[in-house]
C-alpha cells in the first residue's frame, strides 16, 4: 500500500518517538488539531501532552525552547506552521543554534520542520521557499526531501543528528506523491544526493518539488531522443558536490532548477561549483531556472507564471541540448 | 532610589550560617570586581584584550546572591554582567583571562570573546549578543527538567533593556503556560547602553510586567546579596514546587559605561556618587565587621588573597597560546 509524503513524515516521527523517549514535539496546533497540514495527527493520542506540546504563537520561543531542551539531552522536533513564519524565529536559528557548537562546543540537536513552497494558492506568506537564508549560515543542515521514501528516511536521520537541521517539507507534495516504502527501520543519510533519473545528454540539478517538474520534463524530451539525468540534492548543506560533479562530467551540460527566487538562490552556488570544478567538461553554459525575483503572488494566473513550469524546463532543456 | 542600609532580614539571621555566607558573598563579589578591573583597566588598555569589554561593577551582588542559592544540577544562563556565576560554578579566573585575550585556554578557545562563554558540564550556558535570546532557551531547559522528572531549575539573567525584546516576552509566556521551573533575574541597572529606563518602558518596574504572564515577581535591593539570596530562595522554592516561573527585579546601577570604550557622559554625575556610596563590596565588608562576622583584618585578608590569585591567573593566561589558524574551520558541525 503506497504511503504519501505526509504519512511518511508522520511515520518517521512516530518511529523515532517510539525508539527514543527523549524525542518530543513542540509547535503551534500540532496536538489536538494534528498540525495545520496534519503531519502530527494522532501523535498526541499515542504519546500524550508531555511529548506533543502545543505552544503559544511564538516562533522564537519554539526554536529557543528546542535549543534549551536539547542542551538538557532531549531531542526536540519543532514545527513552524509555515516556512514563511520561520523569520519570526530567525535569530534563534541563525545566531543561537547555528553557532553554539562552534563557539563553545554545545550541540543544538534540534529539528525545525517547515512546510514550504507554492502551488497551493497561499499567497506571499504561505508559499515561500526560503532555504537559501539558512544554507548561507554555517552550522545548520538544510534538508528538502522530494519523495515519500526520502521524507521518512531523512526525518529519521534529522532527529538522530547532533546538529541543528532545518527540514523543509513541500506542501504541494504532502498528498501528491506516494510510493511503497521499505519495510522496517531505514534512514536516508543527510548530505547525500540521489540520481533520481539517469540520463546521458544533460543534467538537471534540483531539489524538493522541482524534482518532479524536472522528471516530467525529462519524460517529454525523451520522446525526442534527449536523455536527461535528474539529480535530487535532498540536502543543500552539507552539499554533495561529488554526485553533482560526477553527473555533469558525464553529461557535459547542466541546468540548475529551483522553486526559490533566482537572485541569491542556492542555484547560484551550484552553478558556481560546477563552473569552478567541472569547467573543462562543459559543452554549454550552466543554465539556471528559478522563480522570478518577486514575492509569491496569490492569483492563479500570477502564481502559475511565477512557479517554474514543466514547459519552461522543456524549453531550456531543448535549447541547451542543441547548444 | 534612595540609599538603603544593608540590613535585609535573611532566613539564616542569628545563625553561624549567616557569617559563613557573608564570607562567600565578599569573596565572590570581590573576585569578580578584581578580575573585571584587571580586564577593563589594565589588559584592555594595554591592548592585550581586544574587542568589547562589559563589566558588572557595582552589580556584583546579583550573580553572587542568587548564584549561591543554585544547586549543582540547576542550570545558569548568565548575562554579560554576571561574571561571578562562572567562579561560583568552578571556572578558574585564569580561563576567564584567557577567554578575554582570545587564547586557547579560554572557554571558547578563541572562537568567541568576553562574556560569551559557557560550559554545559558546569551548568553554564553562553549568551549570544542579542539581548534576552537566552530567555526562551532557558524556558526550554526548564521544560526539559520537568519532562525528565527532575526537580532542578533554570536561572536566567538579563538587564532592563532586554525586557524590551520579544524573546523575553515569548520565553516567559511559554514557560508560564508550561509551568516550567524558571527563575528570572533582572539586573535593572537603569541604563541600556545610553538609553535610560524611561525610554525603555513606560511602566515603573520590570516586575510590573510579570502580571501579564500570571507569574509572581518581587523587587529587591540589587546591591544587597542577602536580599537577593533570600528572594532567590523563595523563587527557587516556587519553581521547584511546580508552580512555574518567578521574576526577581534587582534594582541597582551601572557604575561604568556600557562597555570599556563608553565614557557614559550621558549619565548625570550625581547618580554615580549616590550609587557609589552603596557599593555592595564595601558595604559587605563594613557589615561583616559591624555584625562581628569577621575582623577588618580578616576581610582585608580575603581581598589580599584575591589579588594574589588574580596576579597568578593573568600570568598563566598570558602564557596560553593563541589558537592555531588551522583550527579555523573545525567544529562547525559534529566531527564524525
Amino acid at each position: 500500500m503506497p504511503t504519501t509524503y505526509v504519512e511518511a513524515i508522520r511515520e518517521g516521527i512516530r518511529e523515532e518517538m517510539e525508539r527514543d523517549p527523549n524525542v518530543f514535539l513542540l509547535g503551534e496546533d500540532i496536538g489536538v488539531y494534528g498540525g495545520a497540514f496534519k503531519v502530527t495527527q494522532g501523535l498526541l493520542d499515542q504519546f500524550g501532552e508531555r511529548r506533543v506540546v502545543d505552544t503559544p504563537i511564538s516562533e522564537s520561543a519554539i526554536v529557543g525552547a528546542a535549543i534549551g531542551a536539547s542542551f538538557m539531552g532531549l531531542r526536540p522536533v519543532a514545527e513552524m506552521q509555515f516556512a514563511d513564519f520561520i523569520s519570526c524565529g530567525f535569530d534563534q536559528i541563525v545566531n543561537y543554534a547555528a553557532k553554539c557548537r562552534y563557539r563553545w562546543n554545545a550541540p543544538a540537536a534540534i529539528v525545525v520542520r517547515a512546510p514550504c513552497g507554492g502551488g497551493i494558492h497561499g499567497g506571499p506568506f504561505h508559499s515561500q521557499q526560503n532555504e537559501a537564508w539558512f544554507a548561507h549560515t554555517p552550522g545548520l543542515k538544510v534538508v528538502l526531501p522530494a519523495t515519500a521514501r526520502d521524507a521518512k528516511g531523512l526525518i529519521k536521520s534529522a532527529i538522530r543528528d547532533n546538529d541543528p537541521v532545518l527540514f523543509f517539507e513541500h506542501k504541494a507534495l504532502y498528498r501528491r506523491v506516494k510510493e511503497d516504502l521499505p519495510e522496517g527501520d531505514y534512514t536516508v543519510p543527510i548530505g547525500k544526493a540521489n540520481v533520481y533519473r539517469e540520463g546521458r545528454d544533460l543534467s538537471i540539478v534540483t531539489y524538493s518539488a522541482m524534482v518532479h517538474t524536472a522528471a516530467e520534463a525529462a519524460e517529454i524530451v525523451a520522446k525526442d531522443g534527449i536523455s536527461v539525468e535528474v539529480v535530487d540534492l535532498r540536502t543543500l548543506t552539507p552539499f554533495d558536490e561529488e554526485t553533482v560533479l560526477e553527473s555533469v562530467k558525464k553529461t557535459s551540460k547542466a541546468i540548475v532548477l529551483h522553486e526559490a527566487t533566482l537572485t541569491g538562490g542556492f542555484g547560484g552556488e551550484i552553478a558556481a561549483r560546477i563552473t569552478e570544478k567541472a569547467f573543462e567538461y562543459l559543452d554549454g553554459p550552466v543554465v539556471r531556472i528559478a522563480a522570478p525575483d518577486t514575492p509569491v503572488p496569490f492569483s492563479q494566473t500570477l502564481e502559475d507564471a511565477y512557479l517554474p513550469s514543466v514547459e519552461q524546463v522543456v524549453e531550456k532543456v531543448r535549447w541547451l541540448a542543441a547548444y | 532610589m534612595a540609599a538603603v542600609k544593608l540590613e535585609a532580614v535573611h532566613p539564616d539571621r542569628g545563625t553561624g550560617a549567616e557569617a559563613e555566607l557573608s564570607r562567600k558573598f565578599l569573596y565572590y563579589m570581590a573576585l569578580m570586581r578584581e578580575v573585571e578591573e584587571r580586564i577593563e583597566r589594565r589588559l584592555y588598555r594595554q591592548g592585550k584584550v581586544l574587542g568589547g569589554v562589559y563589566v558588572g561593577r557595582g552589580q556584583e551582588a546579583i550573580p553572587v546572591g542568587s548564584g549561591l542559592v543554585a544547586r549543582p544540577d540547576d542550570v545558569l544562563f548568565p548575562s554579560h554582567r554576571d561574571l561571578a556565576l562562572y567562579f561560583i560554578r568552578g571556572v578558574h579566573p585564569r580561563n576567564v583571562f584567557a577567554q578575554y585575550m582570545g587564547r586557547v585556554d579560554g572557554l571558547t578557545r578563541g572562537r568567541d570573546g568576553n562574556m560569551h562563554m559557557g560550559d554545559l558540564s558546569k551548568g553554564l550556558v553562553a549568551i549570544i549578543s542579542a539581548m534576552a535570546a537566552s530567555v526562551p532557551v532557558a524556558a526550554g531547559a526548564a521544560m526539559a527538567m520537568k519532562y525528565q522528572g527532575k526537580d532542578s531549575v533554570a536561572l536566567v539573567y538579563f538587564g532592563d533593556g532586554a525586557t524590551s525584546r520579544g524573546d523575553w516576552h515569548e520565553g516567559i509566556n511559554l514557560a508560564s503556560v508550561q509551568k516550567a521551573p524558571l527563575v528570572l533575574l533582572c539586573n535593572n541597572n537603569q541604563y541600556a547602553y545610553s538609553t535610560p529606563l524611561s525610554k525603555q518602558m513606560a511602566c515603573q518596574n520590570v516586575a510590573d510586567r510579570a502580571a501579564g504572564y500570571g507569574i509572581p515577581a518581587e523587587i529587591v535591593d540589587g546591591n544587597d546579596p542577602f536580599a537577593i539570596h533570600a528572594a532567590t530562595r523563595r523563587a527557587v522554592e516556587h519553581a521547584r514546587g511546580g508552580l512555574g516561573p518567578y521574576l526577581i527585579e534587582c534594582k541597582t546601577f551601572r557604575m561604568t559605561g556600557h562597555s570599556a570604550h563608553d565614557p557614559a557622559d550621558y549619565v548625570p554625575k550625581h547618580l554615580f556618587e549616590e550609587w557609589g556610596a552603596m557599593c555592595p563590596i564595601q558595604r559587605m565588608q563594613d557589615r561583616m565587621v559591624e555584625e562581628g562576622w569577621a575582623t577588618r583584618e580578616e576581610t582585608n585578608d580575603i581581598l589580599a588573597r584575591i589579588r594574589k590569585e588574580t596576579d597568578e591567573a593573568i600570568a598563566w593566561a598570558e602564557n596560553s597560546p593563541f589558537p592555531d589558524p588551522s583550527e579555523l574551520t573545525l567544529g562547525v558541525y559534529e566531527s564524525k
